[in-house]
């Protein structure tokens, strides 16, 4: 299948490759997918208490070229959002972006759901941080187990 | 000498034509047009004789007895509906039961499901981590309702060798007739119709550097006198078993093939063995965690070397390498979005399933297209790796199947 241009750019080229501190206060990771399935997302933001603005995202897929493209087109678009815009991206706009086959659409709705479980474990360590009940029902709860938000 | 792109590794899939067997065909394309079955006059004498001597050259690599035994087809999915549907509907008084392995090509375990439908019942035989049957479950398996054993010669995803000349005992001495799908194994490894018991062979021509649309089946027509039933009605072709014009000049390039890999056989497995142990050495001398998904020699087909990168999800390797044509058993190349069922079959991890990558070897691949690939490989490789979260739980010395993934 012929992939677009965009897509082949963000796979050859991706933004936003690596690893944040995700023992700091500021910084939300979320884990998704699994490796049985043949991609997992791991998407972090940092994330200004003060603002609630995203200053830096990054990223690490396994999976195939239409995950990694995905991916890294959700760390370059969440960045600079506030939180409350991030949440509102949606997979269809990854899908329109990348145009993205039908195939794949699974990788726009991994990003997604990378970038809400990314928030939800962002605003978990901040419940935390004001002595809060941190259990806001999505994002990861324990450092072994992984909640998909669905 | 200059590397051609793309580079061309998927030899299980198709071969390119050897130059020899274009030249050989094309005179049936124009001069000699003529319709084989007709009787009455040169043009029809003059295809006859050469769709002979193809059934001679056939003949030959497969060890047969008489040219007569040699059915041809379109292909080897054809071969492969005929001897198994054709055993199964001729004999079927005498049984309804069939043997076959769980990691045969789809033209027989589709053609073996249909069966089922029909009444017949087949046992899908277990294959062991490397993807072998052991002769001794076909013997267990075999019932006094057994009227078939299909098991391929080798498998096009990963290589394994079956042992079919153990197996042929078996069936012979129990008088069950013994199918092999031939299709990657023949030419690449000693193959003998006597020797291994077998009643029934499909092979291809695109797969020995021959042209598509062509094969042929082996019909043993002496101990046992195999019939098969037509699948196909009309003019009565090849002993009515196949009715329909003949391919004259796709048959003389299947004979073509088959003759050039009579006589470089030796050279041909030695050249193909040579690349895929040197891709293999270069491979695994720079990557940690490289699988090899399969079985060793002398069990394994000698051009195929079928790995898995652990991290690294197959179709995203493949665009990372898009110089070079490979296949991969990741689900993200297949419309399914399920990984291979052959590797599935061995038991490999879904996840190490969803890595592999094969690279077919062929009498056209050179040292120096190896050397770039192994080189390019490697880059990828390691490019992916630093980009997988997977990579990272390695190094960071967590196992991530000790975590509880959530599937989606």
């Amino acid at each position: 299948m012929a992939y677009s241009d965009k897509l082949i750019e963000h796979y050859e080229r991706p933004l936003n490759v690596g690893t944040l501190d995700k023992e700091d206060p500021n910084v939300g990771s979320g884990l998704v997918g699994a490796p049985a399935c043949g991609d997992v997302m791991r998407l972090q933001i940092k994330v200004n208490p003060e603002t609630q603005v995203i200053e830096d995202a990054k990223f690490k897929t396994f999976g195939c070229g239409s995950a990694i493209a995905s991916s890294s087109l959700a760390t370059e678009w969440v960045k600079g959002k506030t939180v409350e815009e991030a949440m509102a991206l949606k997979n269809t706009d990854i899908v329109k972006e990348l145009n993205l086959p039908p195939v794949k659409i699974h990788c726009s709705v991994l990003a997604e759901d990378a970038i809400k479980s990314a928030i939800a474990d962002f605003r978990r360590k901040q419940a935390v941080a004001r002595g809060e009940d941190p259990d806001v029902g999505i994002g990861q709860k324990d450092e072994n187990v992984v909640q998909l938000s669905k | 000498m200059s590397l051609k792109f793309p580079i061309y590794m998927d030899n299980h899939a198709t071969t390119r034509c050897d130059p020899r067997v274009v030249e050989a065909m094309l005179p049936y394309f124009t001069e000699d047009f003529g319709n084989a079955a007709s009787r009455n006059h040169k043009y029809g004498w003059v295809a006859e004789e050469a769709v002979d001597y193809a059934r001679e050259q056939v003949q030959k690599i497969l060890g047969a007895r008489s040219e007569k035994e040699i059915v041809f087809t379109s292909g080897a999915t054809e071969s492969n509906n005929l001897a198994i549907k054709g055993a199964a509907h001729q004999y079927k008084d005498r049984g309804n039961h069939i043997i076959t392995v769980k990691t045969e090509h789809k033209a027989v375990l589709d053609t073996c499901k249909r069966l089922e439908r029909e009444g017949f019942e087949v046992t899908y035989l277990d294959v062991d981590s490397r993807g072998q049957i052991s002769p001794d479950d076909v013997k267990k398996a075999i019932t006094d309702k057994t009227i078939l054993v299909s098991v391929m010669l080798c498998n096009n995803e990963i290589g394994t060798v079956q042992p079919i000349a153990e197996i042929g005992k078996i069936t012979r001495e129990r008088g069950v007739l013994l199918h092999t799908d031939a299709v990657q194994g023949v030419g690449r490894m000693p193959f003998h119709v006597d020797e291994m018991n077998v009643d029934l062979v499909s092979i291809s021509a695109h797969k020995i550097y021959g042209p598509k649309g062509v094969g042929a089946l082996y019909v043993r027509r002496n101990k046992p006198r195999v019939r098969l039933t037509a699948e196909m009605d009309g003019g009565g072709h090849e002993h009515g078993m196949r009715s329909g014009t003949l391919n004259v000049p796709g048959i003389v390039g299947l004979g073509k093939a088959c003759e050039i890999l009579v006589k470089e056989m030796e050279q041909d497995i030695a050249h193909v063995r040579g690349l895929r142990d040197r891709l293999r050495k270069k491979l695994e001398g720079a990557l940690e965690m490289v699988h090899l998904n399969g079985a060793e020699d002398p069990w394994r087909h000698p051009g195929n070397l079928n790995v898995s990168f652990s991290f690294v999800e197959g179709e995203a390797m493949m665009m990372g390498i898009k110089d070079v044509c490979v296949s991969s058993g990741s689900a993200c190349t297949s419309a399914s979005l399920e990984p291979s069922y052959v590797l599935r079959a061995l038991g490999v991890d879904t996840e190490l399933a969803h890595s592999s990558i094969r690279f077919g070897l062929g009498r056209f691949n050179t040292e120096e297209e190896v050397d770039y690939v192994a080189q390019i490989v490697i880059r990828e490789v390691n490019r992916l790796r630093e980009m997988s979260p997977l990579y990272e739980l390695h190094q960071e010395g967590v196992d991530y199947k000790t975590i509880q993934w959530v599937a989606h």
